[in-house]
């Protein structure tokens, strides 16, 4: 009986599958997270496109406009609030009400349910982003991107790199309350540093310096780079990958299932 | 406590309980199918047990839930853990299942160790537990899909949703269903894998009667087709009624292990009458009699407690007086009556029985 178990893998793979559709379901169910991340996102885009002088460039902002400028901000935007709060508030409260330690004494373990989790956030911040890229380009005239490729990539380590956090934020946090609190210390903070507030190019070069080393600070300076001037240097990659790799531990190290 | 109308019915009833058909409780001995299941049930003694715990113990922060538990349960046997609140019914189960790790003894599972052995124990044990809950905004129908899809040989859903009553309940969310409806969902999930060890913590508490019968036919016929079920309950009438054997678990430690029959014969150390008499008396008339321990009036009813051939000494004491006991009723023990005396406690709020 043993060594044909441990040939076959745990639980049918169509169980993942389910686990994914259930997952979608939740999400399309409880649309906070779609109106605060996606809706919010799309809705700045398109008061920041139909503003004229917001269209204008400046030396200020190194010869783009405010709109080119904030484009890589909303996508960060997109990233941090999908990763930060609608990644671990379900996990947290998927863990306070005990599905996690019911699904651990089924074939399926725990993990897969988190791994649906991941895989339907991941989904739903590449849909986003890219809808955010086909309305700036195709309603407000936005260059297509310089490197496609360099692109793809820096949103790739970004999403990592949340992901990482947010599975920290969903380790250290023991209510759906505290998950909140902990995304509220984290985002504000980290969106500031990503230029939401005020674009980085205008701010002190010492807080400039900061925001380079921050997940999303990275992870604007990597997407502005990539859509408007090629491959985006090593630097902001690698802060992110750095990111991704020691949250990701952390959480591993941290993370209850019950 | 049940009342017997007439001291012969009474006496069936013991006789009812002896019958060796392990442990058919005698409360329901004509509407169980007794003798084709026994037949084909496997015995203790001529196969390995389904579920194996010896000398089971396990602390928290030092106060001490199970205290060196040990019993087998044998394959297609329903098993019950009787016990009050804070007794270590759960801390059991969740060791049993290995949702925890003893602090010593071990548990078997069909040979398997549920700590070493997890793959295979998720296949062939199914688990309904005390407190779960599922994601609010999912549809019925939904989470049963899910879960089944976690089992490569999964029961025929239709027949677990239509026994457990939630066939019209397929499309509903989770959040708008009753207590007893999560509680059937629950018994349904633990079920979906047609599993053959279902362990079942408190399976139709919150549930109404009608649905708590129901529940156990489901429970009797997965038992006639080999499943071993453990069962946690605080009811009595279901533990008479389902199971082959009962461990009575109190302060961590098994206090009593037996058929239903078993412990209410072990309960029957002291008899009681109760009858109306047809005139006054002393009640040193009856306090004299060997069998006669204790003498109390309840309204114009005398209720007389004693030992050995009880009722025919007080009747025949009476009569001499001239005095005529109408009425007579004789107190039959029960489980719950067995338990009271194995451990000194009440099992539940009198309220709570069903």
């Amino acid at each position: 009986m043993r060594p044909l178990a441990i040939a076959l893998p745990t639980a049918p793979r169509a169980a993942f599958g389910k686990l994914v559709h259930n997952e979608a379901r939740l999400a399309w169910r409880q649309p906070a997270g779609l109106i605060a991340g996606v809706g919010v996102a799309l809705l700045l885009l398109i008061i920041f496109g139909v503003v004229p002088h917001l269209q204008e460039s400046s030396a200020q902002l190194g010869g783009l406009s405010a709109f080119e400028v904030y484009v890589p901000i909303l996508i960060a935007f997109v990233i941090g609030v999908l990763a930060l709060s609608y990644l671990p508030g379900p996990l947290v409260s998927y863990r306070e009400q005990g599905i996690l330690r019911r699904l651990s004494i089924t074939p399926v373990p725990p993990s897969w349910l988190l791994g649906a989790q991941l895989a339907v956030q991941a989904c739903l911040m590449l849909a986003t982003v890219g809808l955010l890229l086909i309305v700036s380009t195709g309603f407000f005239g936005l260059s297509a991107p310089k490197n496609l490729a360099g692109l793809a990539l820096a949103v790739v380590v970004s999403i990592a790199a949340m992901f990482g956090i947010g599975l920290v934020i969903a380790a250290a946090a023991r209510t759906s309350g505290a998950a909140r609190g902990l995304m509220a210390v984290a985002f504000y903070p980290l969106m500031f540093f990503a230029g939401l507030y005020v674009p980085v190019q205008v701010l002190p070069s010492a807080l400039r310096g900061i925001s380079h080393y921050t997940p999303l600070g990275a992870t604007v300076r990597a997407i502005q780079y990539s859509m408007f001037q090629g491959f985006p240097p090593a630097a902001p990659l690698l802060v992110l990958a750095a990111y991704a790799v020691a949250f990701g531990l952390l959480a591993r190290r941290f993370f209850r299932w019950e | 406590m049940d009342l017997q109308t007439c001291a012969a019915d009474g006496r069936l009833d013991v006789k009812a309980r002896q019958l060796p058909l392990r442990g058919t409780p005698a409360a329901a001995p004509l509407n169980k199918p007794a003798t084709p299941v026994s037949a084909s049930r496997p015995t203790q003694a001529c196969s390995r047990p389904a579920v194996e715990i010896s000398h089971l113990r396990k602390t928290y922060r030092g106060l001490i839930a199970v205290d060196g538990v040990s019993f087998a349960v044998a394959e297609g046997e329903i098993f019950g853990i009787l016990g009050p609140n804070g007794a270590g019914k759960t801390t059991t189960v969740e060791c049993t299942v290995g949702l925890r790790a003893p602090d010593t003894g071990t548990i078997r599972l069909l040979g398997l160790d549920p700590q070493a052995d997890k793959d295979e124990i998720h296949k062939i044990v199914g688990v309904q537990l005390q407190e779960s809950s599922f994601p609010a905004k999912l549809r019925v129908a939904e989470i049963i899909e899910e879960f089944r899809s976690f089992y490569r040989q999964p029961a025929d859903v239709t027949e677990l949703v239509e026994a457990l009553g939630l066939a019209g309940k397929r499309k509903d969310y989770y959040r708008s269903l009753s207590g007893g409806q999560r509680q059937r969902l629950s018994v349904v999930l633990a079920l979906i894998g047609a599993p053959k060890i279902a362990v079942l913590d408190e399976m139709t508490t919150g549930l109404d009667p009608q649905a708590r019968r129901d529940t156990w036919q489901l429970i009797e016929k997965l038992r006639d087709r080999g499943v071993t079920i453990m069962l946690v309950t605080h009811f009595m009438e279901e533990a008479e009624r389902l199971c082959d054997r009962v461990a009575l678990i109190d302060a961590g430690r098994l206090v009593a292990l037996d058929t239903p029959a078993g412990l209410t014969a072990r309960a029957r150390g002291g008899k009681r009458v109760r009858f109306l008499p047809s005139a006054p008396f002393d009640d040193r008339l009856l306090a004299g009699l060997p069998e006669v321990t204790e003498i109390e009036r309840d309204g114009r009813h005398v209720v007389v407690t004693g030992t050995g051939e009880l009722v025919n000494a007080v009747l025949f004491a009476l009569a001499a007086s001239g005095v005529t006991a109408h009425g007579v009723q004789l107190d039959s023990s029960t489980l719950e009556d067995a338990f009271v005396r194995l451990t000194g406690k009440h099992l539940t709020e009198k309220g709570e029985r069903s």
